[in-house]
């Protein structure tokens, strides 16, 4: 629901690192987004095809890396990676707590790009 | 300029500007001392009722102000400035979450140094207000009997970025299916 102002937020950062590049055309993105991330691949790429007409962005593919989510427990500190539908019922693989924190899973990260 | 396609780097992370200013926010709540807290859940989970009920049990003890977010409409904030609670109306138009700008010019229009403690009510949604740092200290999220026991499977980054879950319309319990021990393990 909230892929127009995520992809905004992406062709901004785009642009401005093609701003002073030499840049005449963004041919792929390359996107790290975390397990826990409501949206849909298909959706970003619809909703970057139509903010990025009419820019050095227009028709560059979003290349997306999910990565998985990591949890600590707050009981004996070890981190161990979940997927998204393990989260539910997760615990500590090593002392079966249940009080965990997590320290990654939430991030839109924009690794690089490759231009012409 | 040449025709081989070149990398270039970026490492930025879009929720980062987001970041910074919940993180400021943060600081400013800590100096003045006021303790911001994000109530999060489905539309018709009670989130105003609770919220009424809650400054209602503690008024005499803190100075409450509210933060109402909503797509649109004023109502809530009316319910609750009716019972003489500071209550400013963030219509987020169209947005369907909050973001931490938006929380900054809503605490802008209260005076901070005459509140302990103000409460945001998030937009009604168990998606997108998750994903994004609103500068509260800590989030609680109120899930009510009907919606189903089933929803931390549904939407678990709302269930892990909560730090407390308030269950709702227990009264309803005898006539659902609803199990309380399941939603303890799932949440």
């Amino acid at each position: 629901m909230h892929e127009l102002q995520i992809t905004e937020r992406i062709l901004d950062v785009v642009l401005k690192h093609a701003t002073g590049q030499d840049v005449s055309k963004v041919v792929r993105i390359h996107l790290r987004i975390g397990a826990l991330s409501d949206l849909e691949d298909e959706w970003i790429q619809h909703y970057f095809d139509y903010l990025s007409r009419g820019t050095v962005a227009e028709n560059a593919q979003l290349a997306i890396t999910r990565t998985g989510a990591v949890l600590c427990c707050q009981s004996c500190s070890c981190s161990f990676e979940v997927t998204r539908e393990q989260l539910g019922h997760a615990h500590c693989p090593d002392c079966r707590e249940t009080g965990l924190e997590l320290v990654s899973g939430r991030e839109y990260v924009i690794e690089n790009m490759e231009v012409l | 300029m040449s025709d081989a396609v070149r990398l270039i780097e970026i490492k930025e992370e879009i929720h980062a500007d987001n970041q910074r200013v919940a993180q400021g926010l943060r600081c400013q709540l800590a100096e003045k001392k006021t303790f911001l807290l994000n109530v999060m859940s489905s539309p018709g989970a009670g989130k105003t009722r609770t919220i009424l009920k809650t400054i209602d049990a503690l008024r005499d003890r803190f100075r409450f102000g509210v933060l109402e977010a909503d797509i649109d409409s004023m109502v809530d904030a009316e319910l609750i400035a009716a019972q003489g609670i500071s209550a400013v109306q963030l219509r987020t138009g169209g947005f369907c979450h909050l973001d931490a700008a938006m929380v900054a010019k809503g605490l802008d229009a209260l005076d901070l140094n005459a509140l302990d403690v103000v409460l945001i009510e998030n937009v009604g949604n168990l998606v997108c207000p998750a994903e994004f740092d609103t500068g509260a200290v800590k989030n609680a999220m109120i899930l009510s009997v009907p919606e189903g026991d089933d929803k931390p499977l549904k939407y678990p980054l709302m269930f892990t970025v909560s730090d407390v879950l308030l269950v709702n319309k227990i009264d309803y319990l005898p006539f659902s299916d609803f199990n309380l021990q399941a939603m303890r393990e799932r949440g």
